[in-house]
Parts: structure tokens; C-alpha cells; sequence
């Protein structure tokens, strides 16, 4: 089944007690693609990333990640099938070296190939962490800690890979460097769910793109069509 | 010279098993947020399963060895039973259920083992005097050291030098990422409870060496000690708690050396003073952990 979605979530709703964030959204993320997720704050976008991976109180009609059923599945057999997530706010383990929390990132991957040669491969992409391999995660600047979180998620080696707001209070010249990294991992083919609020820099390197507004889709559609819409343009876009 | 030597083995010897005792109860409270009250019963039945190896026939190491399994045995048991249903509950709700559990062991050991005292013969060669020159130092509590030194040593080993052990470390720092690693909670948690359960057992064995005997609630003072001793080094913290399992031992030991008689029944209100002044100025605790625990 070539054009199955490696994603395909119906209807999923994320309730904490009585806030419900997210109020039964449809998503699809295709094997190859980099799908973008913006709105405001308090949108639902980080509720729904957490969902997937089983980090948030989640119901759906449907959760299909690679054809197999993840609804009521526990995070670490999520992350074990091939998806996981960098969470918002990056959470290194900051008293734990950088070569510590890249190991954790890859104890359970022995599976999906050589752990040593993922390491290997991750310290030549991110050579700012070879050189403090031995240092504590929390010493490392806000986009040391980016690039490690991301590089901890490599480790894995997953199938999907969702980041939530990599840019976040990060330096102009810093948000540049991760918005580089992620088009690097999409010209090597790997399937990415990005949400962010620096749209213009998303809508550039995605192919897809939805819109949250209060727990719910707004807009969907190619990333070159959100850009042109008058919505975008005026909501965020500021033209 | 010899008293002031023995005072300080004294002292090590007493600090270095509530440091044990208090490093058992940091561990899990890292990881889950549980004050385990029902640790002291660890420390019992390692105790009780000695004493019942011995009166077995078993030799004396061999029967060591059976109490710490069964302390590790009845910490995971514990976890299993008693506290993954609450896992994530409020703090009240696992204190609450930790001094269930706690409650519960104290009475079956009194209805089916006896109330009394069971008296635990420990070696002779154990319970001597070693002579080293004009000194005269207590063989037990020299053990007692020794041990407790082997313990924290090899408690450090695991946590840096194991996979198992950096999980551990980073499950106290954030639990929901380490499940995001793909490491299964439950193994972690369990890891915790069995090393907690090893911790409480070497302690209990190094309290039956000393006091020669096993009652159903033998546990009770030493784990309240200990909890002081978590609070002073600021729970959570794991060389927190082992600095003041030691700094509790001391100022007992010093405490009982120099109070004057008609003072020494207050010996542990005393302690507990100065714990409250060390909570006064320093209310997180000597070496509290920067961030509060995440579930
Ligand atoms: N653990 C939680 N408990 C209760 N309410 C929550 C929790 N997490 C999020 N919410 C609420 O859910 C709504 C959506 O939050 P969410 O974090 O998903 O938004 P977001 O789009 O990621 O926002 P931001 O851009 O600020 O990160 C908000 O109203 C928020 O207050
Ligand atoms: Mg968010």
C-alpha cells in the first residue's frame, strides 16, 4: 500500500478535565512530506502532538501511524513503532552529559540499526555537540539544547519526526541554523510534522500545511496556497 | 583518643545506615513522587528472613544473601501491588497508601510471627572487638562501614556507568521525555523499588548485627530517622539524603556522648530541633533538587 499515509489521524479530541484543546481534527502526514501546524497561542498545537505520542489525554475515531492502530497505546511503544516527538521547550536532561542523553536516545533502537553508527553520523551533522560531548546538558546555550533535543530524537532513528516550536526563543541567526538542519533532514527523505509560529520560514520548507484556531482546523491546504491566502496574509504574514 | 575514635566509628556506622535508609527512600520519591513509609518493613523482613535462614541451618553468608533477595523480592512486590495502581495519584494519596502498607506488613508480622523480639544470632567473630595497637574498635561497626561505603560506591558505579542507572537519573529529572526515549516507565519504576528494596535490606541486616534481634516494627525508627535525614539533604536529592543520613548520625552520636543524663531521653527531640533549624534557613533542604518532580 504505496499511498497510505504513514499518519492518519479522524477526529482526534484532547480533553484536560474540562478544557478540551482539541475538538475532533482530521490530519494526514504522507511517507516524505514535511507538514507544517500553525496557529496561535493556545490553538491546540502542542496538545495535539502530545496526543499522538500518547503524552496528552487523547479520543479519535482513527489513529493509524504506519497502518497499525496507536490509539490506546503507550508512549514508549509509539516512539518503539517509529514516530516520536521533540517536545516544546526542548527538556534535555540537563544533569546528564550530552553523550548521556544522546545514549538514552538511542537504549531502545538497537533494532533499527547500529547505535554506534547513528552516534557516529549525529556527532558529524552536529558538530557544536562533539566538542561538548562530556559537558552537562543544562551548561549548553537555548540552541545547543535545540540542536541536541533533535539530534536525541535522531537517535532512534524514527520514521516520523514531529518538532514542537524548535525556534522558540531562539536568536534570529539561531532559527536560521534549525530551519537549515530541518531542510537538511527533509532533502534526506525523512517524514516531518512541524509546528511552529515562525510561519513564513515553515510554509518555505513545508510541503503541507493546517491551521488550528481554538481546537480546531481553520485552514488546510499546499503550503504555497496557505502563503498566497488573504487569511494567512493578513493573520500572520502581516502584508 | 580511643573513646573519641570510637565515638566517630560510632557515628559513621549509625550515619552510613541512615544514609542507606534515606537514599532507598530518595530514590523512588525521585522517580514517582512517593514518600515510602512501608520502607521500614523492608528493612524487617530482611530481617525476619535471616533470622528464619539461620534457624534453617543456613550458614550465616548464605543466609544474608537470601534476606537482601527477599528484601529486593518484597520491594518489587510492593510496587507491584501496592503502588502502580496509585502511580500519579496526589502525594497525599501514595503517602497514604505507602502507610497502609506499611501498617498491614506490621500486623501480619505480629499475628503470624510473634510481637516479641526474635533474637538473631549473629557470629561471634562479627560481634567482637579488633585491636589495632592501644585501640580497641568495634568489629560490627567497622562492617557497618565498610558496607555502607561498598553501597554508595556501587550505587554511583550504576547510576553513571549503566544505561540502566543514566534512565534512572533521567527519569527523576523528567519521566514523561525518558518515556519518549522509548524506555518502558514501568521497568524504570520497577529498577527503583528493586534498588531501594537492596538499599533498605543492607541497612536492615546492619541494624540485626547490631542489635542481635528482629521485632515486627523494628523498621519504624530507623525509616522516621531516615525520612529526616531525606528532608535535611532535601528530598529527592540522592547525595542530599546520603549527607544527611550521615549529619543525623552524628549529631545522635554526639548528642548522646555530651547531653548531660537528665537530659538524654530528649536525644531525638534534640536531633529534631536542629533539623528544624537546618529547615529554617535552608527550607528546600541542604542539597534540594533545582526543579520540582514531573510526572
Ligand atoms: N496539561 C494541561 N492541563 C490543562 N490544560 C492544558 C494542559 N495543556 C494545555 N492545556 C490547555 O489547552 C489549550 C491548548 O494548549 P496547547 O499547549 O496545546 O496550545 P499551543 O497551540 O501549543 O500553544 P503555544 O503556542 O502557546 O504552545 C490551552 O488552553 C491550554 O491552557
Ligand atoms: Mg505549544
Amino acid at each position: 500500500m504505496p499511498d497510505e499515509p504513514l499518519l492518519s489521524i479522524e477526529g482526534l479530541t484532547v480533553s484536560y478535565g474540562a478544557v478540551e484543546a482539541v475538538r475532533g481534527i482530521d490530519l494526514t502526514v504522507k511517507r516524505g512530506e514535511v507538514v507544517t501546524l500553525l496557529g496561535a497561542n493556545g490553538a491546540g498545537k502542542s496538545s495535539t502532538l502530545n496526543a499522538l505520542v500518547g503524552l496528552a489525554p487523547r479520543k479519535a475515531r482513527r489513529m493509524l501511524f504506519e497502518g497499525a492502530d496507536i490509539a490506546g497505546q503507550a508512549t514508549e511503544t509509539i516512539v518503539r513503532r517509529g514516530m516520536t516527538l521533540v517536545p516544546e521547550g526542548r527538556r534535555v536532561f540537563s544533569s546528564l552529559t550530552v553523550e548521556e542523553n544522546l545514549m538514552l536516545g538511542g537504549a531502545r533502537h538497537a533494532a533499527r540499526g547500529d547505535p554506534a553508527a547513528v552516534k557516529a553520523d549525529m556527532l558529524e551533522r552536529f558538530p557544536i555537540l562533539a566538542e561538548r560531548l562530556h559537558q552537562k546538558a543544562g551548561s549548553l546555550s537555548g540552541g545547543e539544547q535545540q540542536m541536541l533535543a533533535i539530534a536525541r530524537a535522531l537517535m532512534s532513528s524514527p520514521d516520523l519526526l514531529l518538532l514542537d516550536e524548535p525556534s522558540l526563543g531562539l536568536a534570529p541567526q539561531v532559527v536560521d541554523r534549525i530551519f537549515d538542519l530541518i531542510r537538511n533532514l527533509r532533502d534526506r527523505g525523512l517524514t516531518i510534522l512541524l509546528v511552529e509560529q515562525n510561519v513564513a520560514q515553515s510554509l518555505e520548507i513545508a510541503d503541507r500545511g493546517y491551521v488550528l484556531a481554538n481546537g480546531r482546523i481553520e485552514l488546510q491546504g499546499a503550503a504555497a496556497d496557505l502563503r498566497a491566502s488573504p487569511e494567512i496574509q493578513d493573520a500572520y504574514l502581516g502584508a | 583518643m580511643d573513646i573519641f575514635l570510637q565515638q566517630l566509628l560510632n557515628a559513621l556506622s549509625l550515619g552510613g545506615t541512615y544514609a542507606l535508609l534515606a537514599l532507598g527512600l530518595a530514590v523512588v520519591f525521585s522517580i514517582i513522587g512517593l514518600i515510602n513509609f512501608a520502607h521500614g518493613e523492608l528493612m524487617t523482613v530482611t530481617g525476619y528472613a535471616i533470622c528464619f535462614a539461620l534457624i534453617w541451618g543456613l550458614p550465616f553468608p548464605l543466609a544474608v544473601m537470601a534476606g537482601l533477595a527477599v528484601a529486593v523480592v518484597a520491594a518489587l512486590l510492593m510496587e507491584r501491588i501496592a503502588f502502580r495502581p496509585v502511580r500519579g495519584a496526589s502525594g497525599t494519596t501514595l503517602l497514604l497508601t505507602s502507610f497502609a502498607v506499611s501498617a498491614i506488613l506490621r500486623v501480619l508480622f505480629q499475628n503470624l510471627i510473634s510481637a516479641r523480639p526474635i533474637p538473631v544470632s549473629i557470629p561471634a567473630s562479627l560481634s567482637g572487638v579488633l585491636t589495632i595497637g592501644p585501640l580497641h574498635l568495634g568489629m560490627i561497626q567497622l562492617i557497618s562501614i565498610i558496607v555502607t561505603l561498598v553501597m554508595l560506591l556501587g550505587l554511583n558505579l550504576f547510576l553513571h556507568r549503566t544505561m540502566a542507572g543514566r534512565a534512572m537519573r533521567a527519569a527523576a529529572e523528567d519521566f514523561a521525555v525518558l518515556r519518549l526515549m522509548g524506555l518502558r516507565a514501568n521497568s524504570v519504576v520497577a529498577t527503583a523499588f528493586a534498588i531501594s528494596g537492596l538499599l533498605a535490606g543492607v541497612a536492615g541486616l546492619l541494624w540485626v548485627a547490631q542489635r542481635g534481634s528482629v521485632d515486627p516494627l523494628m523498621g519504624a525508627l530507623p525509616v522516621l530517622k531516615a525520612f529526616i535525614a531525606a528532608i535535611i539533604g532535601g528530598l529527592g536529592s540522592l547525595s542530599g539524603a546520603v549527607a544527611g543520613g550521615f549529619l543525623l548520625g552524628f549529631i545522635e552520636v554526639i548528642l548522646q556522648a555530651y547531653l548531660p543524663e537528665s537530659l538524654l531521653p530528649y536525644r531525638d527531640a534534640f536531633a529534631i530541633l536542629l533539623v528544624i533549624a537546618v529547615l529554617l534557613f535552608r527550607p528546600q533542604g541542604l542539597l534540594a533538587r533545582k526543579t520540582p518532580v514531573k510526572l
